[in-house]
């Protein structure tokens, strides 16, 4: 399968790199328009409240403010991400669900004077009884956040395949335990921001967003316009990671300001504006039950689930799907019960964070699987490579695996770790923890419904050969899919990297693509860059063949020198042929685009979850943990992954890197909190606790060999995927290293001496009740620790 | 500080800064911030504003050829100073050693963290020419980034520090 490849499978460095190492690359923030305006949103300040009077007439005074605009003022359609649950409005016209909901916005000359309007904008509130737990939402008697949803049951999900109970009734052991994850939240360093403005009819928008697609789409069918008459750019994003999914009150107010001005205006959140925004990491409490037999096989599981969705859907119906439905890719088992309750409550929307729904499920059956292995005395490397899921199978809930290495991974991940030596080997208070993860190349079906395929590229060579561009939409958030794609294009061409130039997510000049999410742009966009670059090829070599009287078939193209394959010293550069096609037949443009092929089962929900291909990753992490204060040490992390041929390596483990980043921050110290007014009280990067230089341990990423016959020269994803198994490899090393088990999330210094106090207490008397965190309400606290 | 009054008594003072070799010379308010006056007035957005608390260091600029978070500084208290930004590290076409290294390094992904990280790292190498991991980590813990996990960008530096001497040039 070794094919020798001359851009592919290189560290080329990024194509941004320089711009970026100069200062030179421009944010949305950085742009400036002539005659632009600024302009910010009113929130509210309480978490449930009737709006009696919104009075602007004092800030429309003040000098320098251009336009004040309430519901009043903007279109009254509901938005969303899915169809069947569009739950929000631009601006909130009866009442308001979160501190931070939408309810004004201002232009003005500058920032200054914005914010002094905002403060002059006198909003009258009748008060509300607000729910901030899923719980307690759930009860009868609860303050009622949407009124077409009773009982605040945004999402309700009961799925089974196979026979959960019959498994359960051939077990040798069964067992239960509850998990409960956090809401966390994306934190890219960027801010959001968006700059609108209007040519007559005609909307441009930019924004730092990672679906320029979706961003026109919403936008189009808000205001009534055909999409056509709605550009939106992609500058620069300074990171997304599922925060800059879907359009915000940015882009709509933004878009109503400029109209009623017509002027540019641009839109931005500071910091607290960001978290209130939210859509991260929902909250969700995780019950597993899971019976094996004698050696520790898995026969079934019953995955029961209750998420805290926030104020709005967003993302998370498909978050509420993926937590089940990603379960059953690294174990191989047959009877499989999902149920899932997403709840709403007074709290900011959550959506979908790198991983979607899937990390805090996975953290949980992680942890859950070597409680099992500990209650047979199994090593938990052995049982992982007792289940692991093997290459061409297919899971309970109809998703294909086609290439799948996971028991390489767990062999390699053990291996380089020393695992054999160390687990169970280690001193006191030191200890290893191992856990498996899967994730998606692409989702196969978009978030709305269409035909349209999922990627499409086009290439222009330049007329005198020199240099070849490709349009794509897909998004460079900061991954490096403009660099990826350039590597592909180059390939495919039989050109150089160093050719190569790339225009990217403009819905404009570039044609459809969904954008940067479900870790779907090397599959899905590379697919149909890969078709385009085979299309100039083809054309080029038949031009060639003509030049030099031979049948095009016999030619091939590398490092832009077209050669005869029986005799490579007869050579033509691909310039010379390139800028002859030009002259006599005009334009040199190949196009391609990709579509699934027809994916899963037909059951409801059954579209969430499948994908071309699926990664898999094993990590292995190494702790301490100091018994007297419960402060937790990573020492080192090895992450081993099978994702398909590689096509930068540098850039693969740079987003191994990352993503273990996150999901240590998210293991040990990330959450967002709030007061018991649903008020955040830690919405800054000082009291949210991101892992900074020091706090980062040694790590090293692996691979395996991997070819996924459904990509483009055998690729899968890696960007998501690398934050599955970390929350769960942590919590398994602190169980080794200090012997207790935190069933929530952050595993924090403070609940891990909490549970260390509990146990030495356990062998004198009865265990005291815990008390709970400052900030945390209701129900919650029964599943705490 | 010479200061002028408009119609509305809003004070003004005149401020006299150095940026990147450059005089210059600008009216500001008191609550004026150092970041501000570069991205805005300046035209100098290489700057980046992530949280305007002193957070997260994207806005590091080397004021004097130490490090600072610009939205901490008022301009007013720049005055007289000299101020090195990321446009100012480059002196020409070709690239410092340490922005070299940030990208055969892969030490860039989204890039946001970018320059205030390239601005620490290049107040660490002027002090300490050959710093180890643990005082590169110091150096940059000040500046969040969220993408790479700060593994290639402790290569990188590193991978800088260790260039020879005659390649290294100054700041300011």
């Amino acid at each position: 399968m070794k094919e020798e490849h001359a851009v592919i499978g290189h560290s080329v460095p990024k194509i941004d790199g320089r711009v970026k190492a100069t200062g030179q690359a421009r944010y949305t923030g950085d742009l400036r328009f002539p005659n632009m305006l600024v302009g910010k949103i009113l929130t509210s300040p309480h978490a449930h409240a009737r709006i009696v009077r919104i009075d602007t007439s004092e800030a429309e005074r003040l000098p320098g403010v251009k336009a004040i605009i309430t519901h009043k003022d903007v279109p009254s359609r509901k938005y969303g991400i899915s169809p069947a649950r569009w739950d929000e409005n631009i601006f909130c016209i009866d009442k308001v669900r979160f501190v931070g909901d939408k309810v004004a916005a201002v232009a003005a000359v500058d920032e200054e004077t914005v914010y002094k309007a905002l403060k002059l904008i006198r909003v009258e509130y009748e008060i509300l009884p607000a729910v901030f737990d899923p719980v307690e939402a759930l009860a009868e008697d609860a303050p009622l956040i949407h009124e077409e949803f009773p009982r605040n049951i945004n999402a309700e999900i009961h799925q089974e395949f196979g026979n959960v109970e019959e498994a359960f009734s051939r077990a040798f052991h069964i067992r239960t335990d509850t998990y409960v994850g956090q809401r966390t939240y994306q934190s890219p360093i960027e801010p959001h921001s968006a700059i609108c403005m209007w040519d007559g009819g005609k909307l441009t928008v930019y924004a730092s967003t990672q679906s320029p697609h979706y961003f026109q789409y919403y936008l189009a069918r808000e205001f009534e316009l055909p999409m056509g008459d709605v550009r939106v750019l992609k500058t620069f994003v300074g990171g997304g990671f599922g925060g800059k999914m879907e359009p915000t009150g940015l882009e709509f107010g933004g878009a109503v300001l400029a109209r009623i001005t017509g002027r540019p205006v641009k839109m931005f959140y500071d910091r607290a504006e960001m978290f209130a925004h939210n859509r991260g990491r929902h909250r969700q409490i995780m019950e597993l039950t899971t019976g094996v037999d004698r050696n520790g096989k898995i026969l079934g599981c019953h995955a029961n689930f209750i998420m805290d969705g926030g104020a709005y859907t967003s993302l998370g119906i498909a978050s509420a799907y993926y937590a089940g439905a990603l379960l059953t890719l690294t174990y191989d088992f047959n009877d499989y019960k999902f149920d899932m309750l997403r709840i709403y409550t007074n709290l900011p929307a959550c959506g979908a964070q790198r991983g979607h729904g899937a990390p805090q499920p996975k953290y949980a059956f992680e942890c859950h699987l070597d409680n099992i292995a500990r209650d047979l005395e199994l090593d938990p490397a052995q049982i992982r490579l007792l289940n692991a899921r093997k290459p061409n199978t297919v899971t309970p809930n109809s998703f294909k695996i086609n290439s799948c290495e996971l028991t390489a991974c767990i062999e390699k991940a053990r291996r380089l770790s020393g695992w054999d030596e160390k687990k169970g080997k280690l001193p006191e208070g030191k200890g290893i923890g191992m856990a498996v993860g899967s994730f998606v190349s692409g989702a196969g079906y978009p978030i709305y419904r269409t035909d349209l395929p999922h990627a499409a590229a086009i290439i222009k060579v330049h007329e005198d050969g020199s240099a070849a561009t490709l349009y794509t939409g897909a998004t460079d958030i900061g991954q490096g899919s403009d660099t990826v794609l350039c590597q592909m294009a180059a390939e495919a061409m039989g050109i150089k990297y160093e050719h190569m130039k790339i225009v990217s997510a403009d819905t404009e000049t570039t044609p459809h693509d969904f954008g940067a999410y479900a870790s779907r742009q090397t599959l899905m966009s590379g697919a149909a860059v890969k078709e385009a670059g085979e299309m100039v090829k083809e054309q080029v070599l038949e031009m060639a063949g003509a030049m030099l009287e031979v049948d095009p078939k016999e030619l091939d193209c590398k490092n832009a020198t077209i050669f005869l394959r029986s005799d490579p010293e007869i050579t033509i550069p691909f310039r010379n042929v390139a800028r002859k096609f030009f002259v006599d037949k005009g334009p040199l443009v190949g196009r391609g685009a990709y579509t699934p092929p027809k994916l899963g089962g037909s059951f409801k929900g059954a579209a969430v979850g499948t994908s071309p291909a699926y990664s898999f990753a094993t990590q292995v992490s190494e702790v301490e943990v100091d018994r007297e204060t419960g402060e937790i040490n990573v020492k080192e992390v090895w992450d081993v992954h099978d994702c398909g041929k590689v096509i930068n390596p540098a850039l693969l483990h740079a987003q191994v890197h990352g993503a273990l980043f996150m999901g240590m921050g998210e293991a040990i110290w990330e959450e967002v909190r709030f007061d018991k007014n649903g008020k955040i009280v830690n919405p800054n990067l000082s009291d949210y606790r991101l892992p900074t230089a020091l706090d980062m341990p040694k790590v090293t990423s692996e691979l395996v060999e991997s070819y996924e016959p459904a990509g483009p020269w055998g690729v899968k994803e890696v960007g998501e995927g690398a934050t599955i198994p970390t929350m769960g490899c942590f919590a398994n090393a602190i169980l080794d290293a200090a012997g207790v088990r935190v069933n929530s999330l952050p595993l924090s210094y403070e609940k891990v001496w909490r549970a260390l106090r509990e146990k030495e207490a356990e062998g004198k008397k009865a265990p005291k009740p815990i008390e709970h965190e400052e900030g945390y309400t209701g129900e919650l606290a029964a599943y705490e620790m | 500080m010479e200061r002028i009054e408009d119609k509305h008594g809003v004070k003004r003072y005149l401020i006299q800064i150095t940026v990147n070799g450059d005089d210059r010379t600008l009216l500001v308010k008191a609550n004026m911030l150092l970041v501000n006056v570069l991205r805005d007035r300046l035209d100098l957005t290489g700057t980046k504003k992530g949280c305007e608390l002193g957070n997260c260091g994207s806005c590091s600029a080397l004021l004097d050829g130490k490090p600072v978070n610009s939205c901490l500084v008022l301009a007013v208290e720049a005055d007289g100073h000299e101020i090195t930004t990321i446009e100012g590290v480059a002196q020409s076409d070709e690239l410092d050693r340490l922005q070299d290294s940030f990208v055969e390094n892969a030490a860039i992904q989204c890039g946001y963290c970018t320059p205030g990280m390239i601005l620490s790292a290049k107040a660490l190498l002027t002090r300490n020419p050959h710093p180890t991991e643990h005082e590169v980590r110091q150096a940059i813990a000040g500046n969040l980034c969220r993408c790479t996990g700060y593994v290639n960008i402790v290569k990188a530096v590193l991978a800088a520090a260790n260039r020879p001497e005659n390649e290294i040039r100054g700041v300011a």
